[in-house]
């Protein structure tokens, strides 16, 4: 896998997210307890040997940076290769939103062009999953594709749009390509992962970037089906997609099922993050807990069910939290009552408070908010 | 190399027999403790949380899972340059080797080591102690003694003195007598195995006594009392937290017990005084629909899905439906299948207890047991299956060496 370089894509949708990319762009969104979502991405990559990774920041960064820092959890801080930060170019003009991945590749081509590697992983990192490169970039050597796209038909990726479904014939090449198509095409799901030699991603970025299209995938390939040949990678396997506040919770809410976190978490290989050396879990007598995802410097006394609890969050008497996600440091009074409810990070909740959304539509409470 | 305030030296060659199987392939430092940690970890962060930033460990019996675990030392922020973490095994030198014959003499045979970094002082420590201390106030003090050396001391009660070395002070700590394991103790202040030495002195002393050939080259046994009748400054250093020597499985179990009490002497998510270790990142641990959980203490990748009540279960370990854990210690990647009943017992890295197991159940009337230990504890070694079919009563310590036949009895 010397041969593959992995390139992440930051510029991904986020508006459905709300509060919770309000400050940080949507790789450093907290998952999973102790992940951010970036981590299944520069984990599936370098476990599968991938050794020069290179991020294409947009705007909101700073926590993203906080986070990977210099990539030494993902054992990415090397003399040769590693990770390389790839800033977007500085806006002139004073509109608002992200500059797209188009200009963002052109604005780094010397990157791209100094790279020893003869093919480029692209991806961004919306898709939370463990799945195997190695695999994919075998089968696009073996098929001799120009453009291989990894896509996933088991997952409920087309219930959350927006979603690009594909059609593939018998051969696996791509025949027909739809953004959020009414009636549905397919169940095959693009992954928005492509392989593809690096000149024709080069030759790609300098041609659609030179005509101020923005999207490398609707822009630039999905234009050049007929003449490319692009072919589908199915990856089996679990897949949450996080692009919507109802995604992500439903796709939190998914690591409870023991055969998900099985697949998420050790499929193949282990996802990294930060390490805090957070102390284990301590669960008092009387502590209460059941279907519940809880992470290390946790203290529980109180009840917890249905629920996701992020590091250090502590769990008093008489606390009662259910069907709810409380990311780190959460501080909960005694008597507090939560329910459908995601706690962004270092929320205060005080005494004998009861807080409740619905379970099709969960009540977020901001950063560092005191209730 | 830069010259250094202070060097510290960790002794961590030894085999920790008393440990029984659970050391048959590593050193004792290197024993899961405490959920996600090894018995080491302790004393290198502490080291790394003092501000110490030069460290050797001495290594020997069994290295291979320490050396691997210390690595460069990056877990306790100890991969410095000029400095940093150090694994020191035996070596040959221009006139042969030898293996380290005791603590002092391991220390003498790294004398080239220490000297490399010109110190002023020296800081002995053991590696098989759970405690959190500041050894930056301890050098303070050894400074403001003027003292060649400063012998960190605990107050044990008076009946256990007969197990240590303990140190008879005046009211100015200085220390004026010292008996190895008394049978009448003068003091109940028992040394920690933790030392801080002026380097010039201690390096004559080391030299003086490597050449003594009737000297057992250890610091306890010939060091300090070789210091004290020269009348060298030699202080006690009162320290009253929470200090425990885990060299025998009574006291590894009871120091596992000890961190899952209510409020334990011990807190281990003390964010100015982490306890750091070398993590593969887990996944946080799922407990399960019918789980309960309760009194226990349990790190990141367990699978909880049956009864976890006042125990300690480290990394990735699973415990299946049905199965009950109760007062026991279950080492990393264990796993407990359906129904298994696993009581007061420690439960070797990766074992597999098969669903339907029995482990330290009561013996039957006029069953013969062989109990190894105070507390009636049951120790399975690491990498073994339980078959399903197995009943173990409780204080049997089970090696796989003597598994190919199965007293009948065992068998339920």
């Amino acid at each position: 896998m010397r041969d593959l370089l992995g390139i992440i894509d930051l510029s991904e949708p986020t508006e459905g997210l709300g509060e919770l990319t309000l400050h940080r762009t949507l790789g450093a969104v907290p998952f999973g307890g102790r992940y951010r979502v970036i981590d299944f991405t520069l984990s599936n990559m370098v476990n599968a040997g991938i050794r020069n990774v290179g991020i294409l920041l947009n705007d909101r960064f700073g926590p993203l940076l906080d986070h990977i820092k210099d990539g030494k959890e993902w054992d990415l801080n090397r003399q040769r290769d590693g990770m390389f930060l790839l800033p977007a170019p500085l806006r002139t003009d004073s509109s608002e939103g992200m500059s797209s991945n188009l200009s963002n590749l052109r604005h780094n081509r010397s990157y791209l062009e100094k790279s020893r590697q003869e093919y480029a992983l692209f991806s961004g990192c919306s898709m939370v999953t463990n799945l195997d490169y190695r695999a994919a970039f075998a089968y696009h050597l073996e098929k001799d594709a120009d453009i291989t796209v990894i896509y996933n038909q088991e997952g409920k990726l087309a219930s959350h749009p927006p979603y690009t479904a594909v059609v593939t014939d018998g051969e696996g090449r791509i025949t027909d390509i739809a953004l959020n198509p009414r009636e549905c095409t397919s169940r095959k799901v693009s992954l928005n992962m492509f392989i593809m030699r690096k000149d024709l991603l080069i030759s790609l970025v300098d041609y659609y970037s030179a005509r101020q299209k923005r999207d490398l995938f609707t822009d630039a390939i999905m234009p050049r089906l007929d003449e490319l040949k692009i072919f589908g990678y199915e990856h089996r396997g679990y897949v949450g997609v996080i692009n919507s506040l109802k995604s992500y919770y439903q796709h939190s809410m998914d690591l409870l099922k023991p055969e998900v976190w099985r697949d998420l978490f050790f499929s193949h290989g282990l996802i990294n993050t930060k390490v805090k050396h957070e102390a284990p879990v301590r669960y008092l007598e009387g502590s209460r807990v059941q279907d519940s995802l809880i992470a290390t410097g946790c203290t529980i006394e109180g009840t917890v069910e249905n629920s996701i609890l992020f590091r250090g969050v502590e769990v008093g008497p008489g606390v009662t939290i259910k069907d709810s996600i409380i990311m780190q440091k959460a501080k909960l009074g005694p008597g507090v009552s939560l329910r459908n409810v995601i706690l962004d990070k270092d929320v205060t909740i005080s005494a004998g408070k009861s807080l409740a959304g619905d379970p099709s539509f969960p009540m977020v409470i901001a950063k560092s908010s005191e209730v | 190399m830069q010259k250094k305030e202070l060097v510290a030296m960790l002794l961590a060659g030894g085999q920790g027999s008393r440990l029984g199987i659970l050391t048959k392939k590593l050193a004792k430092p290197a024993v899961p403790f405490g959920g996600k940690y090894r018995i080491i970890d302790f004393t290198l962060s502490n080291c790394s949380n003092s501000g110490i930033d030069s460290v050797g460990v001495l290594t020997q019996y069994q290295p291979l899972t320490l050396n691997a675990y210390i690595g460069i030392g990056s877990a306790w922020d100890l991969d410095r340059s000029g400095g940093g973490v150090s694994v020191l095994p035996p070596y040959v030198k221009d006139q042969g080797g030898e293996w380290y014959k005791g603590t002092a003499n391991a220390v003498y045979q790294n004398i080239d080591f220490i000297a490399q970094h010109d110190p002023e002082y020296v800081l002995i420590l053991s590696g098989d102690h759970i405690y959190k201390m500041d050894y930056s106030k301890m050098l303070s003090y050894h400074k403001s003694k003027g003292a060649a050396g400063t012998i960190a001391v605990i107050p044990v009660p008076w009946e256990e003195t007969h197990r240590f070395g303990v140190m008879k002070t005046d009211e100015q700590g200085r220390i004026v007598e010292f008996q190895e394991k008394p049978k009448v103790a003068k003091s109940n202040l028992a040394s920690m195995g933790v030392y801080i030495f002026n380097w010039k002195e201690l390096r004559s002393y080391l030299e003086a006594d490597e050449a003594d050939p009737k000297s057992s080259n250890d610091f306890g046994k010939n060091i300090i009392p070789k210091m004290l009748k020269a009348g060298e400054p030699l202080y006690a250093y009162a320290f009253r937290e929470y200090w425990k020597d885990v060299g025998t499985v009574d006291s590894l179990w009871e120091a596992n017990m000890d961190l899952i009490k209510k409020d334990p002497d011990l807190k281990l998510n003390d964010s100015k005084w982490k306890i750091f270790s070398l993590n593969h990142t887990y996944p946080p641990q799922l407990v399960g629909p019918l789980a309960d959980v309760q009194g226990s203490l349990l790190s990141d990748g367990c699978l909880v899905l049956g009864r976890v009540h006042h125990s300690v279960i480290f990394t990735g370990a699973q415990i299946e439906e049905g199965a009950e854990v109760t007062d026991s210690v279950i080492m990393p990647g264990v796993k407990i299948g359906k129904g298994a009943l696993v009581h007061k017992a420690i439960i070797g890295e990766n074992t597999i207890v098969e669903a339907g197991a029995k482990i330290g159940v009561p013996a039957r009337p006029g069953e013969k047991v062989e109990i190894s230990n105070e507390n009636g504890i049951t120790v399975i070694e690491d990498n073994v299956c339980v078959p399903g079919t197995m009943r173990i009563v409780e204080g049997t310590v089970l090696s796989v060496a003597e598994w190919p036949e199965f007293p009948e009895e065992w068998i339920s």
